[in-house]
């Protein structure tokens, strides 16, 4: 086990690496940069913020230098917000967007587990149908629609919650961003669960449970279900990595201080330090993350072994 | 199984004939495709039947709700005459309406230019203004003109252009962009895929193995590179975005055709001698139709929300075009007043989105029966 975790980290290195190449590079060769405003720098002042940040030097030296710091921990500064390094940034940010991404993530586990079995159990019946329903609805209807309309029912008209803002993490101010994250995951562990469980309520061993007399709670809880987690377990790794990583669209539309603003913002600014640190951090995530899917794996089938 | 093959042979009917019957019966996706169908006629030639021009900026008319009767109210009527003729500057004395005309009786201190009359047809309330008489000394007059009656059954947006006919054209762009990068998407994968797939070996290991390198770099991230060189091209846009999405195609066609290499029924095709071009043919490119019809109208909602993100992060079509997603963008930041102008291409979009996955759902069942 430990053996196999030591070769997938060490197998994870070079994956970084060529996911670190490939975006430094596709970066660098989109035009512009980060010193070309509309209005034009005086070209002397814009040399000197380039040597001083080392852009003036050949490609392939700027990209050992990146590497070099990056091994350190080192991010780089932010060259379009200059007071802070892009380390300081993912600091302050990271925990607002984790926070929302893991509360989305466990409410949609959670209730999308509970509703996929639900209708896994009232197949063709009515619970199954509304469940169906919802989970269409909301894997339908895009995040930057159900957001406005978050904030104009609940938070214009109902004035339950406040529109936007952070408000030093009240929780108030949760309600609307988690419940956005957690609406398309939820409808898709829904859809995944309500598959893979009325599958499982046909296995042989279901049939044998019954007979055995269990009681149902014990056929669906204790036997069905297990084995009907695997594909859940499969999609929660890229998802989590995804929602921890912040969401551009919720943090904007509901005004939250995460990291997912950054990212369209530094590419669209050319701020070459903060795309690489975004990429880097979105690709450390995903990396993990597969690695304890892979895991969990193991724990939920016992099939599964990694010697 | 011994039975059936010892009766008389039933004439046998295809594997599309099969599909067709399915997809017939179900009532979702017969549904979703009428609406899909009146979606895009609505949003071809409803713009030349609509009233207005989606470019014309009613400057009277900003952010005024839908109304099914036209505009202006009757009870606008008044304050738009009086606020027409103080830009003239010129009293109003009296003034009545007797049907779809008004006439009014103005005065000023200086004899009345004729040409006066432009301030009333300027408004958007009026039109046809006439003078018809002049007292002795040209300071009084009597001026006629018809009320210009304007339906916005959608309401206007804050600069005053009618939603509905802006709703319709960028009807026309989301639904254009969802089908030509879902085409540009399906060209590549399936080209992409099929080659990999059915050379197999080594171009096939190197293949995919730049397909996963794409998949990991952050699929937005991508996007966005994209669009920074491309520009701002609404053509190239489409191309774009194809672009991005193939992978997922090229994967499951070249799944389809490592397992049709397979087959015993292609290898006896190999064995009777029959070319590589007509196993590609007759065996091959039937097999993949199924999955790559699904991946396309799945693929099409898919391309339609890509696309309302871009245009609502502004890297989208620009003005004076729009696309639903620059629509529920404006709408969006416009909620506290003006409602409907986020609930109307809401509506449409999600209204779509949801007919567009039943058709691809519908498609799967009749195509894969298996995975029913």
């Amino acid at each position: 086990m430990l053996r196999y975790v030591l070769r997938r980290l060490l197998t994870a290195i070079p994956t970084l690496f060529v996911i670190v190449t490939i975006s430094f590079f596709l970066i660098r060769v989109a035009p512009g940069g980060p010193f070309n405003q509309e209005k034009g720098l005086n070209p002397v002042i814009k040399a000197n913020l380039e040597r001083q940040f080392g852009l003036d030097l050949p490609l392939w030296k700027q990209y050992l230098n990146y590497l070099g710091n990056l091994l350190h921990g080192d991010f780089g500064p932010s060259y379009n917000l200059p007071d802070f390094t892009v380390g300081e940034l993912f600091r302050t940010g990271l925990p607002v967007s984790i926070q929302l991404g893991a509360s989305a993530l466990v409410l949609a586990l959670a209730f999308g587990t509970i509703l996929g079995i639900i209708a896994a159990l009232n197949q063709n019946r009515g619970g199954d149908y509304a469940v169906v329903a919802t989970a269409t609805a909301g894997s339908t209807i895009p995040t930057f629609v159900i957001a406005p309309l978050f904030q104009l029912f609940f938070a214009l008209t109902l004035k339950w919650v406040p529109v936007g803002g952070w408000g030093d993490g009240a929780w108030v101010n949760k309600i609307g961003p988690v419940i956005t994250l957690m609406l398309p995951q939820l409808a898709i562990v829904a859809r995944l669960m309500r598959g893979s469980m009325i599958e499982a309520l046909r296995a042989h061993h279901i049939r044998t449970a019954r007979a055995m007399g269990l009681s149902d709670y014990s056929v669906v809880v204790r036997h069905a279900m297990r084995g009907a987690l695997l594909p859940i377990v499969s999609y929660a790794g890229p998802a989590a990595a995804s929602l921890l990583t912040g969401s551009l669209i919720v943090e904007y539309i509901f005004a939250i201080p995460g990291v997912g603003r950054y990212f369209v913002d530094a590419a669209l600014n050319r701020d070459y330090t903060l795309v690489m640190g975004t990429v880097v951090v979105i690709a450390i995530f995903t990396l993990v993350f597969n690695l304890i899917v892979d895991l969990l794996y193991a724990v939920v089938d016992p099939r599964v072994r990694y010697d | 199984m011994t039975e059936a093959v010892a009766t008389v042979p039933v004439a046998g009917r295809s594997l599309w004939a099969d599909a067709k019957a399915r997809l017939l019966r179900n009532k979702a996706a017969m549904v979703s495709l009428v609406y899909i169908m009146v979606m895009a006629v609505t949003c071809i030639f409803g713009p030349m039947v609509a009233p207005n021009d989606f470019t014309t900026i009613h400057a009277d008319y900003t952010r005024v709700p839908p109304s099914l009767s036209a505009y202006p109210k009757a009870d606008a009527i008044e304050a738009a005459l009086k606020d027409a003729l103080r830009r003239a500057r010129l009293d109003v004395v009296t003034w009545q309406q007797d049907g779809g005309a008004v006439s009014v009786t103005i005065r000023s201190g200086k004899p009345i230019d004729p040409r006066t009359t432009r301030y009333l047809d300027r408004s958007d309330a009026f039109e046809n203004a006439a003078i018809t008489a002049t007292s002795a000394d040209g300071l009084e007059a009597t001026m006629t003109a018809s009320v210009k009656q304007t339906y916005f059954l959608f309401g206007t947006d804050s600069n005053g252009r009618d939603l509905l006919q802006r709703t319709l054209v960028a009807g026309r762009v989301s639904l254009s962009i969802g089908l030509l990068a879902g085409i540009v998407a399906v060209v590549i994968g399936v080209l992409y895929g099929a080659t990999a797939g059915l050379v197999g070996g080594k171009t096939d290991e190197i293949m995919m193995r730049i397909v996963d390198i794409l998949y990991s770099l952050p699929f937005i991230f991508f996007v966005i590179m994209l669009v920074v060189f491309f520009g701002r091209n609404f053509v190239l846009m489409f191309l774009a975005v194809g672009a991005v999405l193939w992978l997922d195609m090229a994967r499951i066609v070249r799944g389809q055709a490592l397992s049709l290499k397979r087959q015993e029924y292609v290898q006896a095709a190999e064995a009777l001698g029959v070319g590589k071009w007509g196993i590609l043919m007759r065996h091959v490119v039937p097999n993949l139709l199924g999955p790559v019809v699904i991946y396309m109208t799945l693929l099409v909602p898919q391309v339609i929300i890509l696309e309302s993100f871009l245009s609502y992060l502004g890297l989208g079509v620009q003005e004076p075009l729009s696309s639903w997603g620059v629509l529920i963008s404006q709408g969006s930041k416009s909620i506290p007043g003006a409602q409907w102008l986020l609930i109307f291409p809401s509506l449409f979009l999600t209204t779509t989105l949801f007919a567009l996955n039943f058709i691809g759902d519908g498609l799967r069942d009749a195509l894969d029966p298996k995975d029913r």
